[in-house]
């Protein structure tokens, strides 16, 4: 059957491979080879080896980029993984319509990160008018909170979906056995629930750390980077280099800068790789 | 003990219901002063209800239909998700059945360029591709179907071999021995049996292309096409005087229908975002 199947390669695999290469392969490859050339379009490229990575890695702005991206991944990280969880843990104790609490906690998840961003920035600055203080984009420790509390807004129901999953999977009798013994509330929580809900938590709190560093939609939207690119995060940093700057060198920079963000965003990929499959061996 | 366990239990019903209005508080806001006249629309007046003086009806969402090419951008969108969504489908569950049941190197390779493709960020590769894309014509609505299927061929691929490895293989062989080719047995075998798989990709995929804004905005030709994200941008990035109340029917306009769509099809699209999530 396989040589059967291995004849209509053309059919099943090159659409999708063809397509791939366009939409993936070569950009990458060429992104790759730019990241290491001074140019405006492609075909204006000169090779200046490891220039544009000195920049980069000299650059003060991408650097404090890099610190508020890694801040606020840090802070939504705990704040969307313990408020999801004990969302979820209230949820499944069934209490009075949970499902349509449910429905409305995940809601927003389907709306996108720009209108998100707008919608947002309209409430946000009118309370902060209310109150008499700064709008967003004149002070970045309100910007910061500001995204905070938008992407917890916003994601906190997705991650209440996957522990309620996690929490739904726990057998009854393991519940049943721990209060026949004794255990208090706080006891079972510790003890039974958590420690098998674990894969869902490693789930959710990747899940979280990438969608948290990667985050640019949002970050456009709502504080643009203002003010004076002090609420910039590293997807917002590198679009800027590229876009919003002119000089021949700019490009260049931005290329090698997105190859640095590339290689970050590998490493917490591969680490996670490696949670996930260390928690299968011990199953 | 009983009445203590009800009234917390009470009481948690009434702290959610709080929580839940304050979580659709942004919307409904946005909903109440899309029916307001433009210059009622201000920092102090945002939070009352229209009065009789500040009403104006649905003016913001004729203004915004006619006007400001909600219309038009809308259909872009739709365009661009449907043929996007419907080649995704149809190309990366032939292609993840290739790479399930053909051990050579061909499918080996490109699993791993598939798996690889989802770690990557869009920054990494948003200026080649944009000239790329340029170069080979595909920047309309209508041929950028094809650089979504390459850009969003990894996780529909991922999450169609994770599902066809548990399909029994001696279904398709009965079907091969009965005279079935591969094309037969993949559509008349294989298909019915993914439907669920289909579903949630089909979902999953939906979300991002409706609400994707840095793709279309880099690849498209920008003065001719605006998707519905790139459109409020706009209205946003627009210098001088915004026009608050054709905006605010905008974005009702492109919110509503995605909680429509939300409620009705509620159980799915939950149960395709977890499948989603536990497999990436």
């Amino acid at each position: 059957m396989e040589r059967a199947i291995k004849k209509y390669w053309p059919v099943f695999v090159l659409p999708t491979l063809a397509a791939f290469c366009i939409g993936f392969l070569y950009p990458f490859c060429q992104g790759l080879y730019l990241s290491f050339c001074k140019f405006t379009t492609i075909k204006k490229a000169s090779f200046v080896g490891f220039k544009n990575y000195i920049y980069a890695l000299t650059d003060g702005a991408f650097w404090h980029s890099f610190g508020f991206t890694t801040a606020f991944t840090i802070c939504s990280t705990l704040l969307i993984n313990v408020l999801a969880f004990s969302i979820a843990l209230a949820l499944t104790s069934k209490i009075k319509g949970s499902n349509i609490f449910r429905t409305v906690f995940f809601m927003p998840n389907l709306i996108g990160g720009i209108v998100l961003g707008y919608i947002w920035q309209i409430l946000l600055n009118c309370v902060l008018s209310l109150l008499e203080q700064p709008l967003l984009a004149l002070d970045a420790t309100l910007g910061f909170w500001g995204l905070i509390i938008l992407l917890c807004w916003q994601q906190i129901g997705y991650m209440m979906i996957i522990y309620i999953a996690g929490l739904q999977s726990i057998p009854k009798d393991y519940l049943e056995a721990a209060k026949i013994d004794g255990a208090t509330n706080l006891q079972i929580l510790f003890r039974v629930k958590i420690p098998n809900v674990m894969p869902s938590i490693t789930i959710c709190t990747f899940l979280t750390i990438t969608n948290g560093f990667k985050l640019f939609d949002q970050n456009l939207a709502l504080t643009g980077g203002e003010p004076a690119h002090a609420s910039e995060m590293m997807a917002l940093n590198i679009y800027n280099t590229f876009y919003s700057r002119t000089g021949p060198q700019w490009k260049g920079y931005g290329q090698a800068k997105s190859v640095i963000f590339c290689l970050m965003v590998i490493m917490i990929s591969l680490v996670q790789l490696k949670a996930t499959k260390s928690r299968e061996v011990q199953q | 003990m009983k009445e203590k366990k009800s009234i917390s239990k009470t009481l948690l019903t009434i702290l959610f219901t709080a929580l839940a209005l304050f979580w659709v508080y942004p919307v409904v806001m946005i909903l109440i002063n899309s029916f307001k006249l433009d210059k009622f629309i201000s920092t102090n007046t945002v939070f009352k209800l229209p009065g009789a003086e500040s009403f104006a009806g649905f003016s913001n969402y004729v203004e915004a239909l006619t006007s400001q090419g909600f219309a038009r951008a809308f259909g872009y969108s739709l365009v661009i998700t449907v043929t996007s969504v419907v080649l995704i489908l149809i190309c990366t569950s032939m292609c993840a059945w290739y790479i399930t049941r053909v051990n050579n190197l061909l499918s080996k390779v490109c699993y791993g360029l598939f798996v690889f493709s989802m770690v990557v960020p869009f920054q990494m590769l948003m200026f080649t591709l944009s000239s790329t894309a340029d170069r080979l014509n595909l920047d309309t609505p209508f041929n950028i179907c094809v650089i979504y299927l390459g850009f969003g061929a990894g996780l529909a691929v991922f999450m169609f071999t994770g599902f066809m490895k548990s399909i029994p293989l001696e279904i398709e062989e009965a079907a091969m021995i009965d005279g079935c080719n591969p094309i037969q047995t993949f559509v008349l075998v294989i298909l019915p049996i993914l439907k669920p798989t289909f579903i949630s990709v089909c979902i999953l995929e939906t979300m991002w292309l409706w609400n994707d804004y840095l793709l279309p905005y880099l690849v498209l030709d920008r003065k001719k096409y605006t998707t519905i994200p790139i459109l409020i941008q706009y209205f946003k990035g627009s210098y001088g005087h915004v026009a608050m109340g054709p905006m605010m029917a905008c974005i009702m306009m492109t919110v509503l229908p995605i909680i429509i769509i939300y409620i009705c099809l509620q159980k799915y699209i939950i149960d395709g975002v977890l499948a989603g999530a536990v497999k990436g």
